[in-house]
């Protein structure tokens, strides 16, 4: 095993947000209540998940200016960890969703359907999606790394309407909206608590890290099964 | 001097502020379940299950060093 001390670090981060996130206290929300504790775990899915995109595109980038294979694999893995922990971060949103939305504020379930944050962040993890069936179409090796790379590209650019523009323009249930004033006065994240502060940006780093080490498992395997092809 | 006070101003309008929001919503939370300990249970859970998805990452990250090792 790689011995690195960031792998420590998650492994640190994370048992203390478990613990730090559920037995810290919290603010009192109306309408969240105890359910706040969920900004350590689905919230920090989507800040990892956007920060291993970054990391994908970065290495893509790379990819298209020196040709080298090896960052194609590495674009290519760590767009899928990002992937699941955006899968993750939908999953966990739509129990969060069922218990606040729909049971307390009695939201009917076409507005959340009709939810925009809801409808972005499906685009967005459909767009990167179709990076995998792209990948996955090429028996090219060169042609599928720089083609999928350009996509990369592309994928990481719409990101930005889908998650971060089109939901703050347009009202929205979610925290962070305009609307959330009206829709949802229970959470501003603009003025998060301390108390919650304190557990959710380790908990950022930790999940992170987290991805980090399966992606860099990940990348090895693949340079391993490569290597295994190339010699017989 | 001034400026100092009407800082200390501000933060004391600010903390009576939250202090009347707070008195004046009752909001529900876990506090029977604080109360006779039993969250602890649940970070033990928790922990158990994070506890178990490191021992896995291990394993795996130790199988491909080998396998790596194996392959120079």
């Amino acid at each position: 095993m790689r011995r690195s001390w960031w792998k420590i670090l998650s492994v640190v981060l994370l048992v203390y947000t478990f613990i730090g996130g559920f037995l810290f206290d919290v603010p009192r929300l109306p309408i969240l209540n105890e359910s706040i504790r969920n900004l350590h775990f689905h919230v920090s899915m989507w800040f990892s998940m956007m920060l291993l995109f970054i990391v994908s595109v970065v290495y893509s980038i790379k990819y298209l200016r020196k040709g080298n294979y090896g960052n194609d694999i590495r674009a290519a893995q760590f767009a899928a960890v990002g992937s699941v922990l955006g899968i993750l971060g939908y999953a966990t949103g739509t129990i969060w969703a069922n218990y606040t939305w729909l049971s307390d504020q009695h939201q009917s379930l076409s507005s959340v359907l009709k939810e925009p944050k809801l409808i972005g962040a499906g685009i967005a993890l459909l767009i990167y999606g179709a990076y995998f069936v792209l990948r996955s179409s090429f028996n090219d090796i060169d042609k599928r790394a720089r083609i999928s790379a350009v996509y990369n590209i592309f994928a990481f650019a719409m990101l930005f309407p889908s998650i971060w523009i089109i939901p703050r323009l347009v009202g929205s249930l979610h925290p962070g909206a305009p609307g959330s004033e009206t829709g949802n006065p229970a959470l501003n994240f603009n003025d998060i608590d301390s108390r919650l502060r304190i557990v959710f940006y380790p908990a950022v780093i930790g999940w992170t890290l987290l991805g980090v080490w399966i992606a860099t498992l990940k990348i090895r395997l693949q340079i391993l099964k490569d290597k295994i092809l190339i010699n017989g | 001097m001034g400026k100092l006070i009407s800082r200390l101003g501000v933060l004391l309008l600010f903390t009576f502020s939250t202090l009347a929001v707070s008195a004046q919503e009752n909001v529900q939370m876990a506090d029977g379940m604080r109360s006779n300990g039993k969250i602890y249970v649940v970070v033990a859970v928790a922990l158990t299950i994070l506890a178990g998805l490191f021992l896995y990452l291990i394993v795996l990250d130790r199988k491909i060093s080998r396998f790596e090792k194996n392959e120079n």
